[in-house]
C-alpha cells in the first residue's frame, strides 16, 4: 500500500445520489475523483419505491443506488467505504480525514444528506430495534398484527399510517400539530382507513416497557389515560443534517445546520461545493432528481474552477 | 473467507459451536438499507479472511432464527464469540465501527 498521500482533482464526501452524480460528470470532465461514504446509498436506498425519477416508473431505492454505483465506477471515479471525520482547509488543498488514511483534494464536494431526526428522548436509544424504528419499510413487517404508533404529520407518516393499516388492527398517528401536512392523494387514502386514529396536538414523551417498548406516555389525555400500549412506534418527524464535518470547517450554514450554497454549488469557502440534501439548493426540495443536478452541476463548476486556477 | 449463508438448521454447527468470532447479518431483499450493509459485510469477509467467519440469515427463510434473536429491525448484526452474544447492533454501521467491534472480541479471545 503507498503510505503517501494521493492528491485528487475532487474528493467527493458522501454516498448518496449527489455524491455519486458529481462523481460521473465529474469522471467524464477527466478529473481524478474519489468518493468517500462511510456507506453508500443515503436515504435514497432506504426508499420502498421511487416512482418520480424519469424514465424509471417505480424502482427500489437500493436498486437505483447500485445501479447509480456502478455507473460512477465505470465513469471512472474511485469509491471507498471509509467514514470522513474532517475536512481542515491547508494551503491550496484540502486535508480529508477518515478512520484509516487520509487524503488531500483540489476541492471538495460535500454531499453528507441527512438522517432521521430522533425523538431526543433519553429512552429512545434503549428501545432502538425493540419497538422504536425510523424505517418503516425495512421494520414494517415485524409487526403485522401488533399495536403500531406513528409519529409525526407529513407524507413519510401518512405513508406509514396507510400501510400499517392494512397488517394491524389499530394504528394511533400521533401529531403535534393540528392539521396533517401531507399531499392530497395520501389525506384521502388516510381517510378511508377506518382503523387509523389520529391524535392531533399530542407529543410522546416517555417510552416504557422492560425489554422492549410495551407503551408510550403522551402529554394529553386519549380515553382517559395518558398512556398508550403499543409494540411498535415509528419516528417519521423528518430529517436533519449532520453539522460535525461541516461546523468545524466553518462553513456558513442555517439555524437548521443545512449548508448555505450559491447557484454552483459554491460554499462561503473557496474550494469547498455542497450538493444534495445537507444544502439549500433546489428550494429546499430534497429528491433524488434535485440531489442528482446538485451534484452536476457542482462538478461542472469545480471543472471551470480547476481550468481558470491553472 | 467468502460470506456464508446461515439458516436455521446450520446455524448451530456454523456459528453456535464455532471457536472463534463470527459476524451475522439478519437481513431480507426487500430491505434497501440492508443492500447498503452487503458490499459492507463482503469487504469485512475479505479483509479479515480466515480470522473470522461472516455470514448471513434471511429472516423471511429463517423465522426460527429471527425470533429466537429478537429480530424486530433490519439489518440487525450480532457478532458472536466462542457462541455468545458479544455485540447486538441494529441499522446500517461504517465498516470502521464493525471492525473495531470485531477487533475487540478478536483481542478478548
Amino acid at each position: 500500500m503507498n503510505k503517501g498521500i494521493d492528491v485528487w482533482d475532487v474528493v467527493v464526501v458522501g454516498g448518496g445520489p449527489a455524491a455519486l452524480t458529481a462523481a460521473i460528470y465529474a469522471a467524464r470532465y477527466n478529473l481524478k475523483v474519489l468518493v468517500l461514504a462511510g456507506v453508500f446509498g443515503g436515504l435514497m436506498a432506504e426508499a420502498h419505491k421511487i416512482c418520480n425519477f424519469p424514465s424509471e416508473k417505480s424502482i427500489l431505492g437500493s436498486e437505483l443506488m447500485t445501479r447509480m454505483k456502478e455507473h460512477a465506477e465505470e465513469s471512472g471515479a474511485s469509491l471507498r467505504l471509509a467514514m470522513v471525520n474532517r475536512v481542515i482547509k491547508e494551503k491550496g488543498s484540502f486535508r480529508v480525514v477518515t478512520n484509516s488514511e487520509e487524503v488531500l483534494g483540489k476541492t471538495v464536494i460535500l454531499a453528507l444528506g441527512t438522517s432521521h431526526r430522533k425523538l431526543s428522548l433519553p429512552s429512545e436509544k434503549k428501545y432502538l430495534g425493540k419497538g422504536v424504528s425510523y424505517c418503516f419499510t425495512c421494520d414494517g413487517r415485524f409487526y403485522k398484527g401488533k399495536r403500531v404508533g406513528i409519529i409525526g404529520g407529513s407524507d413519510a407518516a401518512i405513508t406509514a399510517a396507510i400501510y400499517f393499516s392494512d397488517i394491524c388492527p389499530k394504528v394511533y398517528l400521533i401529531y403535534r400539530g393540528d392539521k396533517l401536512r401531507a399531499e392530497h392523494a395520501w389525506l384521502e387514502n388516510l381517510a378511508k382507513k377506518s382503523n387509523v386514529e389520529v391524535l392531533y396536538q399530542t407529543n410522546v414523551v416517555d417510552l416504557l416497557g422492560e425489554k422492549k417498548l410495551e407503551a408510550v406516555m403522551i402529554d394529553k389525555p386519549h380515553q382517559e389515560s395518558n398512556k398508550i400500549l403499543l409494540d411498535g412506534l415509528f419516528v417519521q418527524i423528518g430529517e436533519v443534517p449532520d453539522r460535525a464535518i461541516t461546523e468545524k470547517l466553518g462553513l456558513s450554514l442555517t439555524k437548521e445546520g443545512f449548508v448555505k450554497i450559491d447557484i454552483s454549488g459554491r460554499t462561503n469557502i473557496e474550494g469547498v461545493w455542497a450538493a444534495g440534501d445537507i444544502t439549500t439548493g433546489s428550494s429546499g426540495f430534497r429528491q433524488v432528481i434535485t440531489a442528482c443536478a446538485e451534484g452536476a452541476i457542482a462538478s461542472q463548476d469545480i471543472f471551470k474552477y480547476l481550468k481558470e486556477k491553472k | 473467507m467468502s460470506v456464508v449463508d446461515f439458516n436455521d438448521s446450520n446455524f448451530k454447527n456454523e456459528v453456535l459451536d464455532f471457536n472463534g468470532v463470527a459476524l451475522v447479518d439478519f437481513w431480507a431483499p426487500w430491505c434497501g438499507p440492508c443492500q447498503i450493509m452487503g458490499p459492507i459485510i463482503d469487504e469485512i469477509a475479505a479483509n479479515y479472511g480466515e480470522k473470522i467467519k461472516v455470514g448471513k440469515v434471511n429472516v423471511d427463510e429463517n423465522k426460527e432464527l429471527a425470533g429466537k434473536y429478537e429480530i424486530m429491525s433490519i439489518p440487525s448484526l450480532i457478532i458472536f464469540n466462542y457462541g455468545q452474544i458479544a455485540e447486538k447492533i441494529v441499522g446500517v454501521q461504517p465498516k470502521e465501527i464493525l471492525k473495531e467491534k470485531i477487533d475487540g472480541c478478536l483481542i478478548k479471545k
